[in-house]
This record gives structure tokens, sequence and C-alpha cells, in this order.
């Protein structure tokens, strides 16, 4: 299950360069680029999978669109998963899987999120008048369907980014975190600003760059987006500060700059079996090892998922955390990652949630996301599983390394990981 | 009448069959054996007129559909062949008055009968379906419906001028007849032709149904026909159709001044007049030197195909994957007509800037499509995803073909040339889209010189419909069958040439060119020689085309036909002030004419010539005997040196790339009109009166000599 190559679109704050294009758009963009630049040949793939956590009413299954939009032959099969914020983890997951089962030896997985383009819906109450009035047959039942509707039915209702089996929001679940675990505001501000420190140097080198396409946007094309547009080279720990903590303004230390932001865009992968690789004469970035996914309570520590992902995932390679040259854990938010490390660091959550006497292992925090990570590059959830896995697999090439490990946590206290070899 | 077909196979048995279905429906299905299409010749009518009468006869058929046997063709037209088969005026009348005979029985019939129409009906098809009771259309956009006859010279001659207007009124029915512009069923549903639309699956069910409502009363059609607001403004209505035609043609064309005569007085009388009326146009028309040319022009572009440049049965290689490297007009114009006729296309270009503006220009031209309703929003969409831009050479390995239209350079040709053939697969066809540069001279030094050509394209790509393809002696037949194969899925009529600075239309074009400025350097008046070009048939003024094309381009393009032809290719010395005055053509809205809102002749040029600013009368007659017989003499050289291939080539790279009069035949039938004896005596005056560059070429010299056209003239009555 070799990873061929990986391309994205360059992150935006949801609202701006991408404000007039869908998921489906950016979707499109990424995979066309990915299919010619890695001259593969469109017909050779078998399957494409895509994730999308918010998806849209218009085009429901994102990963067909994009088939039938993207210059690839029609006759290829292609749906959309969502696990959350780990959706193109999970699809490049199942991609792997078809490849081993010998159900498919070319396939594309990644995934596409634009907040800008979200579905804004009518309140329940509003809903049931429009049905009821679409079936009426006279004017006065039209008409009646409306009567019992009260002003506040007419607000329109927006995706929460909550639990819907808690009703927190994710903001509130990772201050929870922070609060339980003594995760410290100066460390969670530590850790954005090496996330805008290393994406910086990630862009300047090339490094970042090379892995995204230019999007020219419709309808006139004059303006190019070739770059990420939510890294901040010049943020500092004293500005990080400076920012007011957002989901308890009294006693919190989650803020705006310690998380990640709602982003606009996509990111994929082709993927191979090896055997046809090495016949069509491309040379992998690395191969898929293993991949694992686990969940917790959401009704106790939320975004803990990678804590037990992680060492499945690692005993499914038969590797240690400490054989890892790099590491890539998705950053929704610094408390997240600083608890997760914390859980992998800690005996008491090895006896308690894994069964071993052993913790997990220390996290080298000089081979974690060093190219920057999902608070300073931006998180469209789902297109970031696609984002790390390219990014993790070019990084271990550069750095002629051999293994990489990424993490990512999902709404619903899930988590996913996977090992790249190469 | 006119059927899109010209091959001459006489059709071997029965076109009708019918079959009588228990509810009392007659399917009557046309399908000319051995044909692609269906086309109304005379025994295809004769058995049609069988048909009624035994139709007459029975009185168990309570209706008939009429529906046709061909995938997706109704009927193409009446058979041309017939039709330059006639010899008089008289005959060609007669001809129609038979035919609108045997298809006005149709309508007198005692039962029903009920068109099912899917695919192209067209001309006489179209005139058919008049005569029907009722019509029903498939919604497949093939289903396309027209009277065309106008393009060929001659107009409706069954019924169709008279039909039409009683049918959808004066002025649909004249804008239809006119411009010889077919439409889609919803269009010839809200226009009135057809009175259903139904999915092509439930065509028969439709008509069958139609017939029976029809034959039991209880459908009863409404034909409001001309309406009393069209009755009052009949003057206006036909008076503004013959200004807009004039104001197109000239004047040149008499069949639609002709087609709206027959409407005019034919609605102005009974249905039996109006035929008559319609037929005694017809048979004028049909023997008229206009009409016999633009049928040799249409014969020429069947032809072609057939014989199209390279060895018969040689492959061509299909193209999935076209890359275009520059994203210019001229680069973004053939990404356009590429993704149109379905193919990805990889655009490449310097910088995301200038991609950008390629890919604008594109959606410009599908934007200008959906508001004119041809093209749906999806539509455009689902164009514009198969074009890609990139800055570098990712995504060319699996080009089939790639196409350069960058600056025109040498270096740089050749350098581009090197670059792409690192990255492309070995059998990936090289085309440069240069208008003057030898191909012979970008390909030396090719890896692969044999699969290197010129594929040059007329700017606006979009509109032009001539694609010269250009071959050196290195290049393989497959990669020129590649070039005009794809050429002709872009919709291009395509010639192939032979190699040599600037092929046959830019090279037959440079004298005319350098004649029209040298006319202005004399002391002629700018609008005097576009005029005088206008009235012999050009569809713009050589001097207003050197704005469109570019002054310093033209420049170019004469500096290299110069160096390879001397003194007879050089361009008045006066050009160079032109250029060096920063007159670049409408580009920089400074060139012959000033571009500031409302287009007009520049007289501060005037100052920059030797003949100042006062300007001479010249006779239009001789203006367009020098600038003429200039194109003439060297189309001939381009006969007599091989780059063209055939005096057909001839005529149809003229007419579709630099627009000489297609009522004229192109070069080669207008030289033959002339006699190369007459043309040669003009040459020799020319040539004493102006100067060497006159003097005749010596194919034309031999012609006059022996006397022998350069087209054989069989061919021109029964190809």
């Amino acid at each position: 299950m070799a990873l061929i190559s990986g391309c994205r679109t360059p992150f935006a704050k949801a609202g701006t360069v991408y404000r007039d294009l869908t998921a489906v758009d950016l979707a499109r963009a990424c995979v066309r680029e990915l299919v010619e630049r890695s001259e593969a040949d469109p017909a050779w793939i078998d399957t494409v999978v895509m994730g999308q956590v918010i998806p849209s009413v218009a085009a429901p299954n994102l990963a067909r669109e994009v088939v039938l939009g993207t210059g690839l032959p029609a006759s290829i099969p292609a749906h959309t998963v969502n696990r959350a914020c780990a959706s193109a983890g999970e699809a490049i997951a199942e991609v792997v899987d078809e490849i081993r089962d010998g159900h498919a030896s070319v396939g594309i997985a990644g995934g596409a999120e634009s907040l800008s383009d979200i579905p804004i819906l009518h309140s329940r109450r509003m809903a049931k008048a429009l049905v009821e009035a679409s079936k009426a047959r006279t004017l006065g039942g039209k008409l009646r369907a409306f009567a019992r509707l009260r002003p506040k039915d007419l607000a329109p209702q927006t995706p929460a980014i909550a639990e819907p089996s808690t009703g927190l929001t994710m903001g509130q679940s990772a201050e929870k975190m922070a609060k339980e675990n003594g995760i410290s505001r100066e460390e969670q501000d530590w850790i954005a600003y090496l996330s805008h420190r290393n994406a910086a140097a990630a862009v300047d080198d090339g490094r970042l760059t090379a892995e995204m396409c230019t999007v020219l946007l419709p309808p006139r094309y004059e303006t190019a987006v070739s770059v990420d547009n939510l890294i901040r080279r010049d943020t500092t720990p004293e500005a990080l500060a400076a920012l007011p903590p957002v989901f308890d303004r009294k006693y919190g230390t989650v803020t705006a700059g310690n998380s990640s932001p709602l982003t606009d865009g996509a990111a994929a992968v082709l993927l191979m079996s090896e055997s046809r690789a090495k016949e069509e004469g491309l040379e992998p970035l690395a191969f898929v090892r293993s991949w694992a996914v686990a969940a917790v309570d959401p009704g106790g520590q939320l975004l803990m998922g990678p804590g037990l992902a992680i060492p499945k995932a690692l005993d499914r390679a038969g590797r240690k955390l400490a054989d890892m040259d790099l590491i890539e854990m998705h950053e929704a938010f610094a408390a997240q990652v600083a608890s997760n490390i914390q859980a992998l660091e800690s005996p008491q959550w090895a006896r308690e949630k894994l069964g071993r006497n052993e913790p997990v292992g220390k996290v080298d925090r000089e081979r974690l996301n060093v190219s920057g990570g999902s608070i300073a590059i931006g998180h469209p959830f789902g297109a970031t599983g696609a984002r790390i896995a390219t990014t993790l697999a070019n990084e271990l090439k550069r750095r002629q390394g051999r293994y990489g490990l990424l993490s990512i946590c999902a709404q619903g206290g899930m988590g996913f990981a996977m090992v790249l070899e190469r | 009448m006119i059927g899109a077909d010209a091959k001459a196979v006489p059709a071997a048995g029965r076109a009708l069959t019918q079959e009588l279905g228990p509810d009392g429906v007659l399917v009557v299905t046309l399908d000319v054996p051995g044909e692609k299409v269906n086309t109304l010749g005379r025994p295809v009518m004769e058995e049609v007129d069988a048909l009624i009468s035994d139709i007459e006869a029975r009185p168990e058929v309570k209706g008939v559909v009429l529906r046709s046997g061909k995938p997706d063709n109704f009927i193409a037209g009446a058979d041309i062949k017939e039709f330059t088969g006639i010899r008089s005026a008289l005959e060609g009348e007669t001809l129609s008055r038979s035919a609108q005979g045997v298809i006005g029985r149709l309508e007198s019939s005692r039962v029903p009968v009920v068109a099912a129409i899917h695919g192209s009906c067209m001309g006489g098809g179209l005139e058919t379906v008049l005569c029907c009771r009722y019509r029903i259309a498939s919604d497949d956009p093939k289903t396309v419906l027209g009277v065309p006859e106008v393009n060929l010279g001659i107009i409706p001659g069954m019924g169709g001028t008279q039909r039409l207007p009683r049918l959808v009124g004066l002025a649909t029915a004249l804008d239809l007849i006119v411009t010889g512009r077919s439409v889609k069923a919803t269009r010839a549903l809200r226009a009135g032709i057809v009175d259903e639309v139904v999915p092509p699956a439930a065509l028969l069910t439709a008509a069958r149904r139609a017939v029976l409502d029809l034959a039991d009363g209880s459908r009863r059609p409404e034909r409001p026909g001309i309406s009393l607001r069209e009755r009052l403004i009949r003057p206006v209505i036909f008076s503004k159709a013959r200004s807009s035609v004039m104001a197109k043609t000239h004047g040149h064309y008499p069949a639609p001044l002709a087609a709206i005569d027959a409407v005019q007085r034919g609605t102005a009388t009974s249905l039996a007049e109006g035929l008559k009326i319609e037929a005694r146009h017809f048979g004028e028309l049909a023997v008229s030197d206009v009409s016999r040319n633009l049928v040799s022009v249409f014969f020429a572009t069947q032809d072609i195909k057939k014989d199209a440049g390279y060895p018969e049965g040689t492959r061509a290689r299909e193209v999935h994957k076209l890359a275009v490297l520059g994203a210019g007009l001229m680069g973004s114009g053939i990404a356009t007509v590429s993704v149109e006729a379905g193919v990805d296309v990889r655009l490449k270009d310097a910088s995301f800037e200038a991609l950008g503006r390629g890919l604008r220009h594109a959606r410009e031209v599908f934007e200008e499509r959906r508001r004119r309703g041809s093209l749906k929003p999806r539509e455009v969409e689902r164009r514009m995803q198969r074009l890609s831009a990139t800055v570098d050479y990712s995504g060319f390995r699996r080009a089939d073909l790639v196409i350069e239209a960058v600056f025109e350079d040498l270096d740089l040709k050749r350098r581009v040339l090197a670059e792409t053939e690192a990255v492309i697969a070995d059998d990936c066809v090289f085309a440069s889209n240069t208008s003057s540069l030898p191909i012979g001279d970008i390909a030396r030094g090719a890896r692969h010189a044999n699969r290197v050509l010129g594929m040059h394209f007329f700017s606006p790509v979009e509109k032009m419909p001539l694609l010269e393809v250009v071959v050196t002696p290195e290049t393989d037949a497959w990669a020129t069958a590649t070039a005009v194969v794809f050429g002709r899925r872009m919709g291009k009529h395509v010639i192939v040439v032979r190699d040599g600075p600037g092929f046959y239309t830019s090279r037959a074009l440079g004298p005319y060119m350098n004649e029209a400025a040298r006319l202005v350097e004399e002391g002629a008046a700018i609008e005097a020689v576009d005029h005088a070009m206008v009235d012999f048939g050009f569809p713009v003024g050589p001097l207003a085309l050197m704005d469109e094309v570019g002054i310093d381009v033209g420049a170019k393009v004469a500096k290299i036909l110069m160096h390879a032809f001397g003194e007879r290719m050089a361009p008045p010395a006066a050009m160079a002030a032109v250029v060096e005055d920063g007159r670049l053509g409408r580009k920089n809205k400074r060139g012959f004419y000033v571009y500031d809102g409302k287009k007009r002749p520049d007289e501060t040029i005037y100052a920059l010539l030797p003949s100042g600013t006062s300007r001479r009368t010249f006779d239009a007659r001789d203006i367009q005997d020098r600038l003429v017989f200039a194109f003439l003499n060297e189309a001939a050289r381009c006969l007599e040196e091989g780059i063209l291939r055939s005096p057909r080539d001839g005529d149809v790279g003229a007419i579709f790339g630099v627009g000489f009069p297609a009522f004229r035949g192109g070069p080669f039938r207008y030289l033959d009109k002339l006699g190369a004896r007459f043309a040669t005596e003009v040459l020799e005056r020319l040539a004493a009166h102006h100067g060497e560059r006159f003097r005749p070429a010596a194919i034309l010299v031999e012609h006059a000599r022996s006397g022998a056209p350069f087209h054989d003239q069989r061919a021109r009555s029964a190809p």
C-alpha cells in the first residue's frame, strides 16, 4: 500500500478567498492537480474515497462529484466518508484496505471542507410548515401551514461545532481538558507558536508550497491562490499570551490563538499497491504500515482518542513510539495536543486505559509537527488527514527517516492513528 | 432541399417500409438503403407518391406515422446530386414543381399524417414534415430543424418558403429561411414549428396517440398562422429583412433576397400561387454562378474528408489529452475549442496571471453561448472543468498532442520544442501554431522530427473555420493524420499543405496585404481600399484586417516572407514608419483606424507617408485588380511549388482561412472563371504599370497556353 504523492489546495480562513467556492470545487482542483503531477493515467484509478464533515445538500456524495468533474473516467466508483475530523484519514484507510484486499490497485483518498459554504437550515417548525405547504392543494391550505409559525421559527440554524451528546462545543471540551489535565496557558501558547514558526519555515524553504496547487478563482480567474493565508509568521509567544480566553473568559486558557481556525481547503493522496507502483515505474514516498481508530466516552474528556489509537496503530505495525522518526499530531487545540502527549507518557493512562504497565512512550518534541500543524495552517475538517499524511511522507523522505506516525482527534471522542514507513 | 451527404451511390432497394398496427395506425419508416442519412432523391419521391396513393385506397388505415430508420437522422434534405444536374432555369422550376406536388399530397391526405422527428431534419426534410398534419420532435440534442438552402445559393423549393411563414409567422420564418440556421427541438416548439417535444423513447407512442386523436377529432391543433400584428406591419418586416441581408452580403448573394421575395409575394396570395413563385426563384437560382460556386465549395469541404492529405488507412492517434503551450489569444482559443470537443486540456504559460487570462477567455466564450441560450450553466462548468492550468510541464507525459502557441520567434519555439520533447511520450505529436515560420526550421535538431508539424489556426479560433496543417518531408503520416482528425473534431475544415515560409494562407495573403499598404503609401484613402475589397466580397478590408491581426505581427510575417522570396514580397518602405509610430492595430487602439468607441479611419497616419496628408482618388476596380491578382498569382505559385496539394485545398483554405469570397468559389474557381489567359494578361499589364512583382506565375502562363482549367470542369456538376 504505497503512498505515491499528495497534493492540497492552499488552506484559507473560512469566508476569505474561497468564499464563493464549494468544497467540491476545492476537491476537484486538488485532485485534478494530484493526477496531473503524478503523471498517473486516470484510467488506472479503481476507487476514489473522500472525506467531508459538513456535507452540502446539493452534492452529498462529494467524492463522486469529484470523479465526474475532474476528467477522471466516469466508471470510477466513489464514496464520501465521515469520521469527523479524521475523515480524510479514514478515506486513506479505506483505500488502503481495498488495495490490501485486492479489490483495487490504485485509488485516490482525501477530503475537503468549505466552512464558507455550510448548509443553513430552517428551524424544525419552519421546515415542517414548508413540507405541509408543498403538499397542500389550495392557496388557503398553503397559507394555513404557515399560520402556526412564531417569529423565532424564522431564525435560520447553522451547524454547531458541538457534541450532540453533551451539548459542549469543541472549545469548551478543550477548555475542560486543559483544566483537568493541568495544561498551562504558557504551554498551549508555546505549542501554537511552534506551529506558526515551523509552518512559516516550511513555506520559506518550499517544503509546504511544493505540496500545494494553485487555485485560480472563477469566474474571472484574476486571483491565483497559491499560499495558505492563516500562517502568522511574525507571531510571538507574547502576542499569543495577550489574547483573551474565548470559552471561559474568567478562568480559561483556550484562546483563538491556540486553537485551530475555521478553514476552507482540500487535500488528497494517490495510493497504489506496491506491485502496481513498481509496474508503472512510480516511486512511492512511503508505505502505509498500519492504522487504527479508537473512541472514548464524550462525557469524559472528549479529545483523548489519539491516546488510545496511537498505541493500537503502533502495535499493529509492530513498532514502538521511540521508533518513530517523525510524529504528526493534528492540532485541534494546543490543549488537546498537550493532553494526549501527557497521556502517552503517563503510566496511569497505560494502566487504566490500555491495561499495560509501561507508558506508550515519550514524545520527542523535536520530531513533532516539524512543518507546522493545524493551528497555523488551518483545519478544513474533511481534508486534514490527507494534508498530514502528505507532509509526513514528504518529510520522511527528505530526512531519510524510516517511520512516521500521525494522529487525529475527532468529534464524538474518536481518535485515528496511522504508521508510515519508507 | 439540401443533403449533407454528397456520395453518389444510387439507392438500390426500397427506402420506405410500412407496418399497420391493430389500432389502424400505419407506421412508415424511411430508410434509404446504403446511405448514412436519408435524402429525398427522385426514387424516394416516387415511393412517397406511390405510398400516398396506396393509403388513399386502404380504408383500414386510420392515419400514418412518418419516421426515420436512421439512428440520428430524420431527413438530411433533397439529393444535391440531382440538383447539380439541372441544366436550365426551367428544368429547375419543373423539378421544384414536381417535388412540391408529391409532398403536397401528404398535406391533403384523407387521413392524418404525423411526423415523428428524431435526428436532423433539414431542408426538404423540414419541408416534408411541414406537409404533415402534426409534428412531434425528440428532445435529443441531435434533433435539429432548419432550411439551410441559402448556404448553397438557392432557396427551399418544396414549399418551405410558403408553408413555414403560414405556420410560424413572417418574422420567425424569414429568420430561418434567410440565415439558413437550424434550431433545436425546444426552440422549434417555442417557434411553433413542431407541436410536441418528447423523449426519444416516447416518440413513437406519442405519434401513434396523436394519429388516433387527430383521426377521431379529439385533438385539433391550433394554427394561428400569420398574426394580425404581422399583417399590419408587413412592409416593415420585409424591408427590414432586405436591409439586414444587404448589410451582411453587400448584394453578392441573391438567394436570401429571392427568399424574401418568395415569402413576401407568396404570403400575399394563395398557397398554390405562392408555390409557383417559389419554384420560379428556385429554378433561376439553381443555375446561377453563385449557387454553382457555393455548391462546389460545399463539395470541396466534403471531398477533403476523403482525400485528407495522408495515405488512406493511416491510423491517427486518438487525442484524449491535449497540452497547449501559451495561454494568449491563440493558445486559449485552441484550448477553448478543444474542451468543447470533449478533450482534457493542460494549459501552460509562464505565470498564473497569464493562465488566468486564458481561462477567462474560455469562460467568456462559453458564458456568451449561455446568454444566447445554447449552453446551460452546468454545461459551462463542465467545459471549464476540462481545462487545467500549469506553469511547469507537469501533466504533459500523458498528452497525445501538444500544440505550442508561444510568441512568434524561432529560437523561442525551438527551445519550447526541446523542453517539451524532454517530458512527452515518444508517440505524442508536437504541433506549432506558427503563422509563418517554416516548420522545418522549428523541427531542426528535434529528437523526433517525424512527429513535428504545424497546426495553423486562425484568430479568433472559436469562430474561424479553417485549420492549415503543415507537414515537412520528415513528418510521419500518423502524425499528420492525428492533427487532421483532431482538427476535424474541433469542427474545422482541414487542409494539409507542405512546409514553406508562410505555408499557403499567410503566403498568399502577403502580397495582397503589401499591395493594400502600398496603395495607401501611394496616396489612396484607407476607407477607399477597404471599401473596394469589401465590395469585391471580402468580409473585411485588408487594412482593417491588418489592425485585427496586429500591424507588428503583420510586419513580422512580411519580413519572413521577404527573406524567403525576395523583392516580390517586400512590404512598402513606409510601413516601417507606421510600425515605428507605435501603431499595433486594434490591440492598442491605434492602427489604420482609431478605436475610440467608434471605429473610423485614422487620418493622422497619412502624415507618416511620403504621399502626405492629401489623398488621391483611386478607381475601385484598379484597387481590386491589384490586390486580387496579387493574391491569385501567389496562390498559383503555391500550387506550382507543391505547397498546395490541389486547387481544391487552395479554394477551401482561402475561403475559410482568409475570407476569400465564397460566392466566387475560391481563387482557383475564380481563375477558371476568368480564364488563365485573361489573368496573365491582367498581371502583365499590372507588371508594366506597377512593377515586376506582378509578373505571372509560370503555372498561370502554362495554363494560359494550354487553355486547361485548374479544376476538372466535370467535377463541378457531377462530383
